[in-house]
């Protein structure tokens, strides 16, 4: 028998019992769904997370006192940096090419009647070059400011928003904790943050007129450096941890009471964390494609039984063994990949409104899709070689007498 | 797919009877429970031939088409067409000699259900690897010939029993068989549409020249044949040519 008279033999058989092909093609649907909706979602989440981190800018590291084993930076009784620590790292580390020192604070800030508590960071000019950070109007905090101890500021969209309404910010007095700073310029938006901080609710100062005006501190907390090129990043981040375990006294064997730490990590580990999550649940969606599988056997077997006559008369006008087979095969691959491709369908619609649900990007799973239509045929394969077998196995004397 | 068998010429090139069955034996079961069907049959069949096969339920009459149709193999002696052994044959080879020359016609019809009487027909040319349009036509045909024109679309519980048998026949006799192997064809009939059956099976036999061996438990339906064999316990009772034959 040619293969489009099988073909056309199986559709016609499928078609004279739709509500059952319909009911047993449906767990390969929801197994492929499952598939493609596991698969967006996974990339979906670590696209979100991609983008969040590369708006930290791609390029740099971050000195911090602490154990390198937890993100707690503050932890009680570790020693903060100093501006001796800076000028050691500028004078000593190769390729640093950007090299800020930064203090940061929740602040309130004053303008008029209306007040905010915001976050508020004293730094250097080279901070907005590392985060290529501009502003929108005014201009950034200059070296000439630092020098100055200026009692200036830049500020976010969103301080601006609310402290200043409709008002033009620049060259106003406002007061940030007890000074009172006058505002050079307003940062361009960066939009909330991986963790979800408004990165716009921010004020920066120089970072002498912070540390020294309003924190009365010369330790630094936190060191910010950038490397002449990417793939110094490692060789920098080495340089800087040895002179840090010089200036801190940290022997060999003794654990850091500090961490460099790369941006990148995070984000890595924010990538391990969902490719888990993802594996698990295509494991999930794999085994849900099984018992489809399953389900189409038993159909298939039922389906063998009933038809037994059939067979018999298809035996008698001169059917092959193959013939048989054929047939109940191309019948059980038809409706697991009309249940497959019904799958992909509905685990992108799926997919998509998931996404819009809970708002993070929606990637087509361009490698997922015809995996798991690859997969929805082979679960057809597997599952109805062995109800095609039966049949074809059967004697055509006893079949054509099965009551 | 589909392609003639290919029987290699017998070794002796002596005039061969069509079908000749030599002590065929066949036993359904083991041990004790075992049913001897047929016990050591003889029987020649010639091309042309219209053979009546009569005799009581369980005297191996039905057996003996089976075997004769190949549907199932003899438990012992030999089954030879065109003298050739059919024992050693593969299940395909099997397969496409029902296919090529023989038509079943049943006393329960046996058409496919749900299925139009085209499609039914058209079944046979499908295993013999005919293209859709050609067996369509062929189809058409032979549905012409059996007097259903006009009916190809319907299916069958759409059409009276001997319209249906009448379907059989054409897909009996749409791969252009040399036997036609028909298995109590009038037994759910009345004598009515019976008879217009034995009718349209003693043209076939006449007119194309179709060997026909029908079995039958109905004396009057077996006289109409000019040979009649009689099975009783297995074994051929009676073997009767009549003159006018």
């Amino acid at each position: 028998m040619t293969f489009g008279a099988t073909l056309s033999t199986a559709l016609g058989a499928l078609l004279r019992n739709k509500m059952r092909s319909f009911l047993t093609a449906l767990g390969v649907v929801i197994g492929v769904a499952a598939v493609v909706i596991m698969q967006a979602m996974g990339q979906g989440a670590t696209a979100y997370v991609g983008e969040a981190i590369s708006g930290l800018g791609s390029n740099m590291l971050v000195a911090e006192p602490g154990s390198p084993r937890n993100f707690n930076p503050h932890s009680s009784g570790i020693p903060m940096f100093t501006m001796a620590d800076v000028e050691a790292i500028r004078r000593q580390a190769h390729d640093v090419a950007r090299l800020v020192p930064i203090n940061t604070r929740s602040l309130r800030v004053v303008y008029g009647a209306n007040n905010r508590n915001v976050n508020a960071g004293g730094v250097t000019t080279d901070y907005f070059v590392i985060r290529q950070w501009n502003v929108v109007a005014g201009r950034l905090p200059s070296a000439e400011d630092n020098r100055r101890t200026a009692q200036i500021c830049v500020i976010g969209e969103t301080v601006r928003d609310k402290l200043f309404g409709t008002q033009d910010p620049i060259g106003l007095e406002m007061r940030v904790h007890d000074i009172s700073c006058r505002v050079v310029g307003v940062l361009e938006s960066k939009g909330t943050s991986t963790f979800g901080i408004d990165q716009d609710d921010v004020v920066f100062l120089p970072f002498t007129t912070f540390s020294r005006r309003i924190m009365g501190t010369d330790r630094v907390a936190m060191i910010m450096f950038s490397p002449v090129a990417a793939d110094r990043l490692d060789s920098v981040k080495r340089d800087v941890t040895a002179i840090l375990h010089v200036r801190r006294h940290i022997l060999a064997g003794e654990d850091d009471d500090f961490a460099v730490r790369d941006p990148r990590e995070i984000q890595s580990l924010l990538e391990s964390v969902t490719s888990i999550l993802t594996l698990v649940l295509a494991g999930v969606a794999a085994i849900s494609l099984v018992v489809g599988g399953i389900g189409i056997m038993n159909i298939m077997l039922v389906s063998v039984t009933e038809r037994t006559r059939e067979i018999g008369i298809r035996l008698a006008v001169g059917a092959r063994a193959n013939d048989i087979l054929a047939q109940f095969l191309v019948e059980a691959v038809v409706i697991s990949s009309l249940g497959g491709l019904a799958g992909l369908g509905l685990g992108a619609a799926g997919a998509y409104a998931v996404a819009k649900v809970i708002n993070v990007p929606y990637v087509v799973p361009g490698v997922a899709m015809p995996i798991a239509f690859a997969v929805s045929v082979l679960v057809g394969v597997i599952f109805g070689v062995f109800p095609a077998r039966r049949a074809s196995r059967l004697n055509p004397l006893s079949a054509l007498r099965f009551e | 797919m589909g392609s003639a068998p290919e029987l290699p010429s017998p070794k002796v090139t002596l005039r061969q009877p069509l079908l000749s069955l030599r002590n065929v034996t066949k036993i359904y079961g083991q041990q004790l429970s075992a049913v001897c069907a047929l016990d050591g049959v003889d029987m020649d069949v010639e091309p042309g031939e219209f053979v009546a096969i009569t005799g009581a339920s369980g005297s191996g009459k039905s057996t003996a088409m089976s075997i004769l149709g190949c549907l199932e193999l003899p438990s012992d002696g030999e089954y030879c067409i065109e003298g050739y052994p059919v024992q050693n044959l593969a299940p395909d080879v099997l397969a496409a000699l029902r296919n090529e020359r023989f038509g079943f016609v049943f006393q329960t019809f046996n058409l496919l259900p749900r299925t139009s009487a085209l499609e039914n027909v058209a079944l046979p040319l499908a295993y013999a690897g005919v293209g859709s349009r050609e067996r369509t036509k062929r189809a058409a045909e032979a549905l012409a010939l059996v007097g259903l024109t006009g009916r190809e679309d319907a299916r069958s519980n759409q059409l009276s029993g001997g319209q249906q048998q009448r379907v059989a026949i054409a897909r009996a006799i749409v791969n252009e068989p040399e036997i036609i192997l028909a298995d109590e064809p009038t037994g759910n009939l009345d004598s009515r549409m019976g008879a217009e059956i034995m009718q349209l099976l003693i043209g076939l036999n006449r007119e194309r020249g179709i060997t026909i061996l029908m079995v039958t438990h109905d004396p009057n339906w077996a006289a109409y044949a000019p040979r009649q064999v009689v099975f009783k316990d297995g074994h051929i009772l009676s073997d009767d040519r009549r003159a006018d034959a």
